[in-house]
C-alpha cells in the first residue's frame, strides 16, 4: 500500500513538472505581456526597462530556469495586473468555485445515481423512458443556453431566487463560505444546479447501464435464489460492483468543474477561479495563467489518486495487484 | 415421502417469433435424501425448469401451467412475497460456474452472512458463526479464515463449495444443482460428488442435479429423468435406466458417451441436432433423428410402463414392462 502511494506520488511529480514545461511554452507563444501592460505613448526605454524588469529578455531556458526555481521556494511570481502574488490571488478565488463545483457534485450525485438506479432496475417502465429522456437532454443542451432560462425563470419570472454574484459569506468550520448563510445559499442554488446538470445527465446514464448488466449477472441471480429482497440485492450486492466507472467519472467531472466552470462562473456572474483566468488570458497576465494551468493540474493528479485508492477499497481484486 | 412434486409444469417465452414452449408438461419427484439427476442436451429445458422451481424466471419468460408442491405447498401459487421466504430457507440453488455466482467484490463471510440473516433474524456475529459452520460441513479447510477471503482468492473447487455451503445455510428440503461440477476438473469434480452424495445421506436433504454429462451422474443420482425439447422422455431409478435404457434417444445419449464406451471403434453419434422450439414436429419431438421412427411416430408418444418405477414417452420403447 505504501509502496503504490509513492509510486503514484513520484509519477504525479512528474507529470505536474512536464506540465509546468508545456504550459510555460505555450504561454512564451502568445505574445508580448508588456505591449498590453504599458502606455502606448511610453519611450522605448521605458518599455526595455520594463522587459528587463520581468526577465523577459532572457533566453525561454533561462526564464524558466527561473520560475522553476522560484515554484520550489513557494514563489509562484506576482500579477501583472493585480500586483498581487499569484498564490494569494488565487487561493482568494478558490473557495467560491470549490463551493460551487461542491454543490453541482452532491446535486448531480444525489439525483443523478437513484434515478440511474431505477431506470436500470426498471427498464421498460414509462417513468425510466422520461428519466432516460431528461438525460439525454441534460448533457446535450448547451450550460449557458440552460443558464440563461434558469435565470429567465427563477430570477425574472417567479422572482425567488437571485440571478447572480455570490451572496454574504459567513464562516463555516472556520472556512468561508457561502453556504453559512441562507442569502449565500439563495445565491448558490442556480449556478450549482446549472453547473450540475451535464453530470446528473452523465451519471444516469452510467448507473442505468450498469444496474442493468449487473442485475442479470449470475451472483444477482445466486442472491435472489437466497431469498434476498430486491434491495437488498440492488444496495448490497450490485451498487458496489457498479461503482468504478461511477467513481472514476465523478472523479473526471470533479476536476472540470474545478478547474473549468468558466461559462457558469460567467453568466451567473460568481466570483470564481475560472473568472480568474478568463480575465488573465485577456490581459496576458502571464503569472497568473501559468500558475492556474499548474494548479489544474495538479488538482487533477490529486483527485485521480484518490480515485484510484477508491478502486481498490471497492474492488479487492485491484487491491492485491496493487500490493504485489 | 417426497420432498419435492413437480406436475406438469409449463414454463414459456413471449418472443417475437410467438410464444415459445421451453418446458412442457413435466412432472417428476424428489424423495427426501435422495438425488435426482435431470439430464439432458442444451436447451432441452432442464436449466429453465430448475429456475422455474424457485421462481426466478424473468421476463419475458412466465410459468405457464403445473404445480411445484414443496411439503404440500405449491410454490407457483404464492405470492412474490411468500415465495421469497421460501428461497434459500426451503428451497436453495447452485450454479455452474462458481466464479460467476460469487459475488466478487464482496467477502466470502458478508455474502453468506446476509444470506443467513435474509431469513433469520440474528447478529452479525451470529450470522457468520453459522456460516463458518455451514463451510466446515462442505468440507473446506479452517473455515474461519475463507470466511474473510474474497471469491477470488479461492480456487474453482473451493468457490463451489462455498456455493453449496451457502445452499445449506438454511437446511433447505431441496437444492437445486445447475450443472455445478461442469466448470471443474475432473478431481474436484469427484471431490465435490462425494461431499454431495454425503450431504444428501446425512442432512435429508433432496437434490435436483441438472446435467448434460450422464458418465456423471449416473455413478452420483438414485434416479433419473431425461429431457428432450422441453419434456421428460424417460423417467426411472438410475441404475436401471443405465443399464437398459428405454427411450431411443437415452440409448443414443448413452452410446455417445466416451467412457462408457469400447476404445478404438468410432464413438456413435445421434444424427442430427436437437429442434429449436419454434419449430418444433408434431408428435414425438425425437422422431426425425430416431432410427426407430414410422409413421406412428406423427401422433404424440404415450407414456409407457418399462419397469419398475419406469415410464417412456414413445410409440416403440426399447424396454416395455
Amino acid at each position: 500500500m505504501l509502496g503504490f502511494l509513492f509510486q503514484r506520488v513520484l509519477q504525479a511529480a512528474a507529470v505536474i513538472v512536464v506540465m509546468s514545461v508545456v504550459v510555460f511554452i505555450g504561454v512564451y507563444a502568445i505574445g508580448n505581456p508588456i505591449d498590453v501592460m504599458i502606455d502606448p505613448a511610453a519611450d522605448q526605454k521605458l518599455r526595455a526597462a520594463l522587459i528587463a524588469r520581468y526577465g523577459l529578455d532572457q533566453p525561454l531556458v533561462v526564464q524558466y530556469f527561473y520560475f522553476a526555481k522560484n515554484v520550489l521556494s513557494g514563489d509562484l511570481g506576482e500579477s501583472m495586473v493585480y500586483r498581487l502574488p499569484v498564490m494569494q490571488l488565487i487561493l482568494s478565488r478558490f473557495p467560491a468555485t470549490l463551493e460551487l463545483a461542491l454543490s453541482a457534485m452532491v446535486i448531480a450525485t444525489v439525483v443523478g445515481i437513484p434515478l440511474g438506479i431505477w431506470a436500470g432496475y426498471r427498464p421498460d417502465a414509462m417513468s425510466s423512458k422520461v428519466i432516460m429522456g431528461l438525460s439525454v437532454l441534460g448533457f446535450s443542451v448547451p450550460t449557458f443556453w440552460v443558464g440563461l432560462l434558469l435565470i429567465l425563470a427563477f430570477a425574472v419570472e417567479i422572482g425567488i431566487l437571485p440571478s447572480g454574484g455570490r451572496g454574504t459569506v459567513g464562516t463555516l468550520f472556520g472556512i468561508p463560505t457561502s453556504l453559512a448563510t441562507w442569502d449565500g445559499i439563495q445565491h448558490l442554488i442556480l449556478p450549482a444546479l446549472n453547473l450540475s446538470l451535464f453530470k446528473m445527465g452523465l451519471l444516469i446514464r452510467l448507473t442505468r447501464a450498469g444496474m442493468q448488466e449487473a442485475m442479470s449477472a449470475d451472483y444477482v441471480r445466486f442472491a435472489r435464489a437466497q431469498g434476498l429482497g430486491d434491495g437488498e440485492v440492488i444496495f448490497r450486492h450490485v451498487l458496489k460492483n457498479i461503482a468504478i466507472p461511477i467513481v472514476t467519472v465523478f472523479g473526471l467531472e470533479f476536476g472540470s468543474t474545478l478547474a473549468f466552470a468558466v461559462v457558469t462562473e460567467t453568466i451567473f456572474n460568481w466570483p470564481g477561479m475560472g473568472k480568474l483566468i478568463i480575465d488573465s488570458i485577456i490581459t496576458l497576465d502571464r503569472p497568473v495563467m501559468v500558475a492556474y494551468l499548474i494548479l489544474v493540474v495538479f488538482l487533477f493528479v490529486v483527485i485521480n489518486l484518490v480515485v484510484d485508492l477508491a478502486y481498490g477499497q471497492l474492488d479487492p481484486r485491484i487491491r492485491t495487484r496493487g500490493a504485489s | 415421502m417426497s420432498a419435492l412434486v413437480v406436475e406438469n409444469l409449463q414454463t414459456e417465452f413471449v418472443t417475437r417469433a410467438g410464444t415459445l414452449r421451453a418446458v412442457d408438461g413435466v412432472s417428476f419427484s424428489v424423495e427426501k435424501g435422495r438425488i435426482l439427476g435431470l439430464v439432458g442436451e442444451s436447451g432441452s429445458g432442464k436449466s429453465v425448469t430448475g429456475y422455474s422451481i424457485l421462481g426466478l424466471i424473468e421476463p419475458p419468460g412466465r410459468i405457464a401451467g403445473g404445480r411445484v408442491l414443496l411439503d404440500g405447498v405449491d410454490l407457483i401459487a404464492l405470492k412474490p412475497g411468500e415465495l421469497r421466504r421460501m428461497r434459500g430457507a426451503r428451497v436453495a440453488m447452485v450454479f455452474q460456474d462458481p466464479m460467476m455466482t460469487l459475488n466478487p467484490v464482496l467477502t466470502v463471510g458478508s455474502q453468506m452472512a446476509m444470506a443467513v440473516r435474509a431469513h433469520d433474524k440474528v447478529s452479525q456475529r451470529a450470522a457468520l458463526a453459522r456460516a463458518r459452520d455451514a463451510l466446515a460441513v462442505v468440507g473446506i479447510p479452517s473455515p474461519a479464515e475463507r470466511l474473510e477471503a474474497y471469491p477470488h482468492q479461492l480456487s474453482g473447487g473451493m468457490r463451489q463449495r462455498v456455493a453449496i455451503a451457502t445452499a445449506l445455510l438454511h437446511r433447505p428440503a431441496v437444492i437445486i444443482a445447475d450443472e455445478p461440477t461442469t466448470a471443474l476438473d475432473v478431481s474436484i469434480q469427484g471431490q465435490i460428488l462425494a461431499e454431495v452424495r454425503r450431504l444428501a445421506d446425512e442432512t435429508g436433504t433432496a437434490f435436483v442435479w441438472i446435467t448434460h454429462d450422464l458418465a456423471v451422474i449416473s455413478s452420483l443420482a438414485d434416479d433419473l429423468c431425461v429431457m428432450y425439447a422441453g419434456r421428460v422422455v424417460e423417467r426411472g431409478p438410475a441404475a436401471a435406466v443405465i443399464a437398459e435404457p428405454a427411450h431411443p434417444y437415452t440409448a443414443g445419449l448413452l452410446a455417445s458417451v466416451p467412457s462408457l464406451h469400447e476404445p478404438g471403434t468410432p464413438l456413435p453419434q445421434i444424427p442430427g441436432s436437437a429442434p429449436s422450439l419454434g419449430r418444433l414436429p408434431a408428435g414425438c419431438r425425437f422422431r426425425d433423428r430416431c432410427t426407430r421412427a414410422d409413421a406412428a411416430c406423427t401422433a404424440d408418444p404415450p407414456a409407457v410402463a418399462a419397469g419398475f418405477d419406469r415410464e417412456v414417452l414413445c410409440h416403440h420403447p426399447l424396454v416395455r414392462a
